[in-house]
């Protein structure tokens, strides 16, 4: 074979690949810093998600009774534990959104309301989708109202994550493949392993939502692995290049997961610094928080109640990351904004209208 | 200045490649010519518009002195003085003192009958610097896409920019770039310490030939490439480092928009595995 051979069925072998993997269309492209620091955001437009509708065809014309002597659902209900101040209006029209939110009937193999009611009777709680979509209620109103530091006044519905499905598309659990484990042979330390989502088809470890999403942190540090001096604090155990690495998994989730890049929030100079952050950088610092708090105070207490089946290879609830709501765009929905139609997901009414007197179930 | 006894050979008339004879003069030991005025020229102003920037700037302290690019909002048009223009003038400024002093180079190898090895060498770095600020900008239709004039602020830009594709070691043209850097270092690390140790004998001993450089290195890996092969083969990674830098940064953005591991799919994705 001549050496020029060898270079045509080198160019033969090598543009394809070269040239099939590119992007050369249309770009979206924004600043996200000041001029110069390369603060950029830059997007293929075709790979950007289209526009939200939202299922409402079963209530876009539904102005409920919302005059203060309207009667309550509380009273008028039997079993209604959160919701018991809404009034019976706004109340069943919460329950068809729910429906078209969540269990479409049609779409959704059972869907409709008996996705969680027993149609014999509504007010029992024998059907465990209802005992959870509780619970679920309960966080919606605990995000509108204590985590507005993430989702200011857009706020979010069931709609938000669950998109016409009863499990929303976007979860995790606890990777069996990512949990510590002793021996060399096989062990990938939970890293190494592009196939598995959470890695973003990176080497970087895989499953940064256990270490990080799944309970609240009390010491504050765990994330921000950046040293708080030029040289290491004496007697002070600093990041592990593991933590780092950590890090820069969860990072990678929480970029892919908003369609954004690093630079969205950091200026990449310091990332620790919050001077040189974007203000979506606090916004994020919140959101954090707040999926720590939705994980453990809300899911993660439903564990009994789910069956099998919605349960992941750990024995663990479907839990939130990022993308559960977010689904590859830096405002979950397109920031279509819902909680002006539904005010009543916005408000946690005081705990004597939740303990009104409710007839037992059956 | 004392010239060598064999300097007078480099004084050649003629080759140039414009302006006939006007400029073909020396001024001491340097060679003038058109090309010399125009670097000259450009290399002043842009040095006397930094100089005006970083006077109307926040700091004279060297580090962080920063002629920035304008807002992407201006596109590929021109940009007010103080919002940009300024780096857009100086742009100017670099590319045409780079390119007048690459055809300086080309004047002096044609007046003494010698390859374009050095200009070309120079060029690539000069097609590495402005594809940064031109050629990448232009596809992605905005001027602020080039790159900060500051020792600080350029490298907070190469940071930036690295992190807008969330990890760029998986850059595949990096990569590339990264090895050819590594092994010119490497290359030039191994013939320095050759050539020095030849030309530094141990006492009594006589300075060593190139027959006995070429059997060191016969000796130690079993091939030795030569006294000029090892200038060719400098020449052609330290080129190749400079040409793939280039490729690693034009493809990020407007080829390449997500971040680079997930370009790497495709091998995820190969028939013979998945």
């Amino acid at each position: 074979m001549t050496a020029s051979t060898l270079v045509k069925a080198g160019l033969l072998a090598g543009l394809p690949l070269l040239l099939a993997a590119c992007e050369v269309g249309p770009k979206e492209i924004a600043q996200s810093g000041h001029r110069g620091t390369g603060m950029v955001q830059i997007a293929q437009k075709a790979n950007l998600p289209g526009p939200v509708t939202i299922p409402d065809e079963g209530y876009r014309d539904w102005e409920p009774d919302r005059s203060p002597d309207a009667e309550k659902a509380g009273q008028f209900y039997q079993n209604v534990q959160v919701l018991g101040d809404l009034t019976t209006d706004e109340f069943n029209r919460l329950m068809v959104a729910i429906t078209a939110w969540v269990s479409p009937e049609g779409s959704v193999e059972n869907g409709g309301c008996n996705y969680c009611h027993n149609p014999e009777n509504m007010a029992s709680d024998e059907v465990y989708t209802k005992v959870v979509a509780r619970k679920m209620l309960q966080m919606t109103r605990a995000i509108n109202v204590n985590w507005t530091g993430h989702v200011k006044q857009t706020g979010v519905t069931c709609y938000t994550c669950h998109r016409g499905q009863p499990v929303p598309a976007n979860y995790w659990t606890i990777d069996p493949d990512a949990m510590a484990r002793m021996g060399i042979t096989g062990n990938r330390f939970g890293q190494n392993n592009p196939d598995k989502t959470g890695a973003v088809y990176s080497s970087l470890p895989h499953d940064p939502f256990t270490a990080y999403l799944k309970a609240a942190d009390p010491t504050e540090r765990k994330i921000r692995i950046a040293g708080v001096s030029a040289y290491p604090v004496s007697g002070a155990q600093g990041a592990t290049l593991q933590a780092t690495e950590g890090t820069y998994g969860l990072m990678m989730h929480m970029s892919d997961s908003l369609g954004v890049n690093c630079t969205f929030c950091h200026n990449t100079h310091s990332f620790s610094d919050w001077s040189g952050s974007s203000a979506q950088r606090a916004v994020s610092w919140y959101g954090i928080r707040m999926v720590r708090d939705i994980n453990e105070g809300y899911i993660t207490p439903l564990t009994s109640v789910f069956p099998v089946n919605r349960l992941g290879p750990e024995g663990d609830p479907f839990k939130v990351n990022c993308t559960t709501c977010h689904a590859g765009q830096n405002k979950p929905l397109g920031g279509i904004r819902m909680i002006d139609t539904f005010p009543e997901l916005a408000r946690i009414p005081a705990p004597v209208v939740a303990a009104a007197p409710a007839q037992p179930a059956g | 200045m004392a010239l060598l006894s064999f300097e007078r050979k480099y004084r050649v008339r003629g080759g140039t490649l414009i302006g006939g004879d006007l400029f073909d003069f020396w001024v001491g030991p340097f060679y003038v010519g058109f090309f010399g005025v125009t670097t000259l020229f450009f290399a002043s102003l842009g040095t006397a518009l930094i100089l005006y920037g970083a006077a109307i700037g926040p700091t004279w302290n060297p580090w962080l002195i920063s002629i920035e690019p304008p807002d992407l909002s201006y596109g590929l048009g021109l940009a007010p003085l103080k919002e940009g223009g300024l780096w857009q003038i100086i742009t100017i400024c670099a590319i045409g003192a780079f390119v007048s002093w690459a055809l300086r180079e080309v004047e002096i190898c044609r007046k003494l009958g010698m390859g374009y090895h050095v200009p070309f060498a120079f060029g690539v770095a000069i097609f590495a610097y402005v594809t940064l600020v031109v050629f990448r900008p232009f596809l992605l239709g905005a001027w602020g896409h080039g790159f900060p004039y500051g020792i600080f602020s350029h490298l907070d830009w190469v940071s930036n920019v690295g992190y807008q594709y969330l990890h760029f070691h998986y850059n595949p043209a990096h990569m590339i770039a990264v090895s050819f850097f590594f092994t010119t270092t490497l290359a030039l690390s191994l013939h320095g310490s050759l050539i020095l140790s030849a030309a530094n004998p141990a006492k009594g001993e006589t300075v060593k030939s190139s027959e006995h450089e070429d059997m060191f290195f016969q000796d130690i890996i079993g091939y030795s490439v030569g006294t000029l092969g090892i200038h060719r083969l400098g020449l052609i990674l330290a080129l190749n480092a400079g040409f793939w830098s280039a490729v690693c940064i034009i493809i990020s953005g407007p080829f390449w928009t997500r971040g680079w591991p997930e370009w790497w799919s495709w091998w995820l994705n190969l028939p013979i595995w998945n």
